[in-house]
């Protein structure tokens, strides 16, 4: 294990843990590995419950956390369980994994702890895990009524159904999704590093291979006519004439406007004009009548 | 509501058979949109069957389609009476796939302010349990509290409630040493004054204590197979705190101590939390006490953006700042799972990477959904009015139980 830096919850350590555990998983484990600090044991599908109940009474892992679901749609099983299970007494978190698939159910393990219950649940109602022996394998989180598993890989991000309240029949109506406007779908991933999508006026950057390449070795496949005269680029034309002061008028430009006669000059300077803030002398106002 | 009258072949008397009602989805001691099937005998409960998810606002699937920073504020609209905790456990995933180092100021910062969201998040829980079984006025002093929190976050980030302040490196913004120093002297004056006197009116009182003393009890062994954290597991008696037991940031430096029930009722939780509220304070004297001076993030520019002022000046500033908050930073493919003792419990973040700028799948765990799925046996044999006792103190919000 590499230095740790991160201030991450430090538990008890993990040394010889996985050699431990695996001795006594036997045959039911799969594969167990230790990344991240965190020790991963997979298990086969049928012995989840044997090997949970085994960590659980003999080594201590009282606590069933959480049962997290995973898909990962290129796999020939394509959703992962994970049950995090914590023991109190060791300090000592563990996870412990198997893979299903749409139609091989997955032992429960309500047997073992109750809570385990509403965890199937979610993962069933998430990504359509079956779970064997869970008596009360109902949705959890979706609506009355859902069809489908959100959280798989290829159900959309934006669902199938949206729902509004119908002032016309007094109730909430069920509809298929119409967007106003499109997803906004960001992918800001670098185009040099893994990008695998065409980018946006990219589509003719790669083009597929010809049979027939094409070569101009002749003359007639590079659609050139023939040879300009040589003599023709030679020629060279007269350099512009030089500008001369005439001292006569361009007889392209018009004539000049007629002079207007001066004005007459002023009789008084500003400072004898009065100011203008000055309010007007007026005749009082009438006073108006009452309205009458 | 179905109601059958009939007569009893044995008595001749009239005989009610069990009827079920519905609690909520919009009921005041819901806590939000919590609909429970009950059945009862008269006023007794024999079944509950809690209807969640009509929060649910798929933010797993959401996070998925989103870059590792622009998933973060996602995280303060689950627990919306605690967000900065909620926060917590995410950037402590990324960071322990990242390994990534975090500056002690930084992790002083995020402690400090995740137990003033802690403070923030009782009064809320206090205040409404106690009303729910009757008073008002406490509510209104706790909620003078959560007010003057409210306005601390406001400082540090702009925002009341959904901060986004803590980001994975370290946090987003220095706190201005005014702000310190306001919170010190709060801590020392007003938050003292209107909690206890605002507990003083209920920890005793008797009419308080007959709706909460005896109120589903459950056994330490109970605790520890329904999955309980937080201030449930710590009411059954059993000292667990992941504060203490699995310290992340500064918690190990601190000390502090961990309240414990005895007798696993209603009453205990609400206890555990009045005494968790004078630890947190606690705690947060000693991060300003402590704090040292230092920078407020890491200095890995392939994470942590640098400052404005500097993009002003470098280019190679400027080029981070662009790449990071558009393409985002990539993660090394693996899976964690980081649990934090949120005010409610056990908070936990498993998190797929696959070495993308994308998270491939995180799951959140809630607290209230171990809770929640025991409101049915820890309410059986109880009266209709106890449920709500129960309920305000599983301490439950559904931001954070449908995600």
């Amino acid at each position: 294990m590499a230095t740790v830096f991160h201030p991450a919850p430090k538990i008890s350590s993990n040394e010889g843990v996985q050699a431990a555990l695996s001795g006594a998983l036997g045959d039911m484990l799969v594969s167990a590995k230790e990344e991240h600090g965190e020790i991963v044991l997979t298990v086969a599908r049928g012995a989840i419950e044997d090997a949970l109940r085994l960590l659980r009474d003999s080594h201590d892992y009282q606590q069933l956390m959480e049962i997290a679901g995973a898909d990962y749609p290129g796999r020939p099983e394509r959703f992962e369980v994970v049950y995090m299970l914590l023991s109190l007494t060791k300090n000592h978190r563990i996870m412990v994994k198997v893979t299903a698939a749409e139609d091989t159910p997955v032992p429960t393990v309500t047997t073992l702890w109750p809570n385990a219950g509403w965890l199937e649940r979610e993962v069933f109602d998430m990504y359509g895990v079956l779970f064997d022996g869970n008596t009360d394998l109902r949705r959890i989180l979706t609506d009355y009524g859902f069809e489908g598993h959100p959280f798989r890989k290829d159900f959309p991000l934006t669902g199938y159904t949206e729902l509004r309240y119908s002032e016309d029949e007094k109730r909430v109506v069920y509809e298929p999704v119409d967007l106003p406007q499109d997803l906004r779908q960001f992918d800001f991933m670098s185009p040099w590093e893994g990008a695998d999508y065409v980018l946006p006026g990219d589509e003719k950057a790669v083009t597929p291979p010809v049979d027939e390449p094409k070569t101009t070795e002749k003359k007639s496949d590079t659609g050139a006519g023939e040879k300009t005269n040589g003599k023709a680029a030679e020629k060279k034309s007269a350099p512009p004439p030089a500008k001369k002061a005439t001292g006569r008028k361009d007889p392209e430009a018009p004539e000049p406007t007629e002079s207007r006669p001066a004005r007459k000059p002023r009789k008084a300077t500003a400072r004898d004009t009065k100011p203008a803030t000055e309010p007007k002398k007026r005749a009082s106002r009438k006073k108006k009548g009452d309205g009458e | 509501m179905s109601m059958q009258l009939e007569h009893s072949p044995t008595t001749g008397d009239e005989v009610i058979t069990n009827y079920t009602i519905n609690f909520g989805p919009q009921h005041p001691a819901a806590h939000g949109v919590l609909r429970m099937v009950m059945e009862l005998d008269g006023e007794i409960i024999e079944r509950i069957d809690p209807h969640v998810g009509l929060l649910h606002r798929g933010t797993e699937k959401l996070i998925e389609h989103k870059t590792y920073l622009q998933a973060l504020p996602y995280f303060d609209r689950l627990d919306y009476c605690s967000p900065l905790c909620m926060e917590h456990s995410y950037v402590l995933a990324i960071e322990k796939l990242l390994n990534i180092e975090v500056p002690i100021r930084a992790q002083y910062l995020r402690v400090l302010f995740a137990e003033l969201t802690r403070i923030s998040n009782h009064m809320l829980n206090l205040g409404s349990h106690v009303m729910d079984v009757g008073a008002m006025t406490p509510n209104l002093w706790l909620f003078e509290i959560r007010e003057d929190c409210m306005n601390f976050f406001e400082a540090i980030s702009g925002a009341r409630m959904h901060s986004a302040w803590f980001r994975p490196g370290g946090v987003h913004e220095d706190v201005p040493l005014k702000v310190l120093s306001d919170i010190a002297d709060w801590l020392d004056t007003r938050l003292p004054r209107l909690f206890e006197d605002a507990m003083s009116l209920v920890v005793d009182n008797r009419i308080f204590k007959q709706r909460n003393v005896d109120i589903a009890v459950v056994s330490k062994d109970d605790a520890v197979a329904w999955g309980f954290s937080g201030p449930m597991i710590r009411a059954a008696g059993i000292p667990w705190d992941l504060r203490k037991s699995q310290p992340y940031d500064v918690y190990d430096r601190m000390d502090f101590e961990i309240p414990v029930g005895t007798n696993s009722d209603c009453y205990d939780r609400f206890m555990v939390r009045v005494e968790e509220v004078r630890q947190s304070a606690r705690i947060m004297k000693q991060c300003l006490a402590e704090m040292p001076e230092g920078p407020i993030a890491s200095d890995d520019r392939k994470v942590v953006p640098p400052k404005r002022a500097e993009m002003k000046q470098s280019m190679e500033a400027l080029i981070h700042h662009f790449k990071l908050y558009t393409e985002g930073f990539h993660v090394p493919a693996g899976e964690v799972y980081v649990a934090t003792e949120s005010p409610k419990g056990e908070f936990g973040v498993y998190l797929v990477s696959d070495g993308s700028n994308k998270p491939y799948r995180c799951k959140i765990r809630p607290t209230a959904f171990s809770h929640l799925q025991a409101m049915d046996f820890m309410s059986k044999g109880h009266m209709l009015p106890d449920a709500t006792a129960i309920l305000g103190a599983i301490d439950v919000v559904f931001g954070e139980c449908d995600r």
